[in-house]
């Protein structure tokens, strides 16, 4: 089990010392992957998100020309949802949160795969350092894992 | 319209899958691994944004213990997180479900002889740096997928690194090195012309890199402000003008502009004038995407435009310095330093 050579129980001790002092390194990411070609994950998505009761605002391409470049694919879109009201909303009281809105899930495909990030919503309350109504945030990291979930099941 | 009834439902339905439990008693691994690993490591450990976890020569060369404490820790700034949240139990229950996928035990390299990490060092920068990285902190970009060229199915892991350190004993590394990994680039020892002394003399090296661990690693964007956020002494459309001059000016490409409410079904909030801009630059973009396919979420950039209550004219940005907080990858380091200046230097043009 000793990490070193010499003096296991120092050197244990000492990279543990290390791993508690790591900085937030947190994982503020939820990825999920799904068996579905993009163009029919995206059809899903879209239905998952309006399932949730979100609009979905727009379906944009993410890289311009991966193609030309020698890459396999250049299937890469975000999918960007919200609610009209809670954007207004938001966007009056807490300017440091335009720039993540509205919502987005990043997809692209991986081989017959395609894959879904999105950012946990518990980090806007993270960004909020507590101002504010986080109750919202709650209710979107359910909703969004809802929506991830009932993607890898499709 | 979902009922408040149906999404508890929902919820449940969903923590119980993340939970991976069958309903009482062990924790299912597969379970646990479908919800928490596959994204990444693939269905079936073949590799992906991760590296391949079904080699036969990985499985071989690793105890229970390294991928119990591999799954704890993840491997800071490596992209692999650390899952703490998952119990002993559950934890086991995935290496158990990892294990399926090979035969028979582990078999590991006897102990080497203490070795001499000067030398190793040496042998390090000749044959594994150009891998590993010349510091050990690994190679540039994720696994298989399609931001990668294909030439290099697997990116050679961070060896200089909390996690992979604390995970591996001397012997599993005296092992990986002398068998090799095949299926991926690392080659066995004897074919990159190495001795008995040269392995274990660069083992000692590798586990010198614990001296000079730094607890850090990028994370000075810890306390960083979300949101880069400047009042503009324009008005609106002079504002947005400013913008997109200074946006061309910097060599980036204007893709698209549009309300940021665009798409949402009541429209034009509230009368307030907004505006958000999406600009890049192909090779920029297709860069970070190769060092992080997750990227994407924050790409291309975007700088937002909008009008406040009291008439005020906001601009906005994502902060770099604190969004790649989000990623656990060290690489985007130097990228996300470069966003921060372009989208300073862009707010600072309507700056008052
Ligand atoms: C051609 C590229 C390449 C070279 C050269 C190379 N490696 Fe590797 N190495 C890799 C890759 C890729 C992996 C990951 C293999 C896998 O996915 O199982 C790896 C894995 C390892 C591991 C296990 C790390 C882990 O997290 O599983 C160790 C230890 C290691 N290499 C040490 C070395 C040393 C020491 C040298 C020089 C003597 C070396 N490597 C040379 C590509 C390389
Ligand atoms: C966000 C992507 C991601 C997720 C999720 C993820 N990993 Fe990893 N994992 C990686 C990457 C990337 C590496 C290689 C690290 C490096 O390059 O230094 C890795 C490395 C590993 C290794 C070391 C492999 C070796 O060759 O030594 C193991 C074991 C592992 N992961 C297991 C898991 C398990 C089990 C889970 C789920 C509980 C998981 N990972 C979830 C990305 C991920």
């Amino acid at each position: 089990m000793s990490p070193a050579r010499c003096h296991p129980g120092r050197a244990a001790l000492f990279l543990l010392l290390i791993l508690m002092a790591l900085p937030v390194w947190a994982d503020n990411l939820l990825i999920v992957r799904t068996h579905q070609p993009l163009a029919s994950a995206l059809e899903n998505l879209k239905r998952s998100i309006r399932e949730e009761g979100y609009d979905v605002a727009r379906v944009d391409m993410v890289n311009i020309g991966l193609l030309g470049m020698g890459y396999t694919s250049s299937d890469y879109r975000a999918v960007f949802f919200g609610k009209a009201e809670e954007l207004d909303e938001l966007s009056r009281n807490y300017p440091q949160l335009v720039p993540y809105l509205p919502l987005r899930i990043a997809v692209f495909s991986e081989g017959d795969s395609t894959l879904l990030v999105t950012v946990d919503p518990s980090t806007y309350r993270e960004f909020l350092d507590g101002a504010g109504d986080s109750a919202i945030f709650d209710r979107w990291r359910e909703e969004i894992s809802a929506i991830l979930s009932r993607m890898t099941n499709r | 319209m979902k009922t408040r009834f149906g999404r508890t439902i929902s919820m449940v339905v969903f923590l119980s899958i993340a939970w991976g439990s069958s309903a009482f008693g062990e924790p299912d691994g597969a379970r646990l691994y479908a919800i928490n690993c596959a994204a990444c490591h693939g269905d079936r450990g073949d590799g992906g944004i991760g590296v391949p976890l079904s080699l036969p020569d990985f499985l071989s060369s690793v105890t229970d213990e390294y991928l119990f404490l591999t799954i704890r820790h993840g491997r800071p700034g490596r992209i692999m997180p650390s899952f703490q949240h998952l119990s002993d139990q559950q934890t086991r229950a995935i290496v158990r479900h990892i294990r399926n996928w090979a035969a028979g035990e582990p078999k590991l390299a006897a102990k080497g002889t203490p070795g001499d990490p000067r030398r190793g060092r040496d042998i390090f920068a000749r044959h594994c740096a150009r891998c590993h990285g010349p510091l050990g902190k690994g190679g540039t970009g994720t696994g298989v997928n399609f931001t990668r060229l294909h030439d290099q199915p697997v990116v050679a892991p961070g060896l200089n690194n909390a996690g992979f350190l604390a995970a591996a004993s001397d012997r599993i590394i005296r092992t990986t090195l002398l068998k090799g990994r095949r299926g991926t680039p690392m080659q066995p020892a004897a074919k990159m012309g190495l001795s008995i002394q040269d392995v274990d003399d660069v083992g000692s090296y590798i586990r010198s890199f614990e001296k000079g661990l730094e607890n850090g690693g990028g994370n000075s964007g810890a306390a960083a402000e979300p949101a880069l956020i400047t009042t503009s002494p324009l008005p609106f459309a002079e504002t947005v003008e400013r913008i997109k001059q200074a946006i061309s000016a910097r060599h980036q490409r204007i893709i698209r502009e549009h309300p940021l409410d665009d798409g949402l079904s009541t429209g034009r909030a509230g009368g307030r004038k907004h505006l958000v801009i999406y600009f890049g630059n192909i090779r920029h973009i297709n860069t970070l995407l190769t060092i992080d396919p997750r990227m994407g979420l924050f790409l291309p950039n975007r700088v937002t435009i909008m009008e406040q209550n009291d008439g005020k004219v906001v601009v906005s940005a994502v902060n770099p310095l604190r969004f790649r907080n989000l990623f656990n990858n060290a690489n985007l380091e130097h990228t996300s330093r470069e966003m921060h200046e372009l989208y300073s230097a862009i707010l600072g043009e309507v700056s008052e």
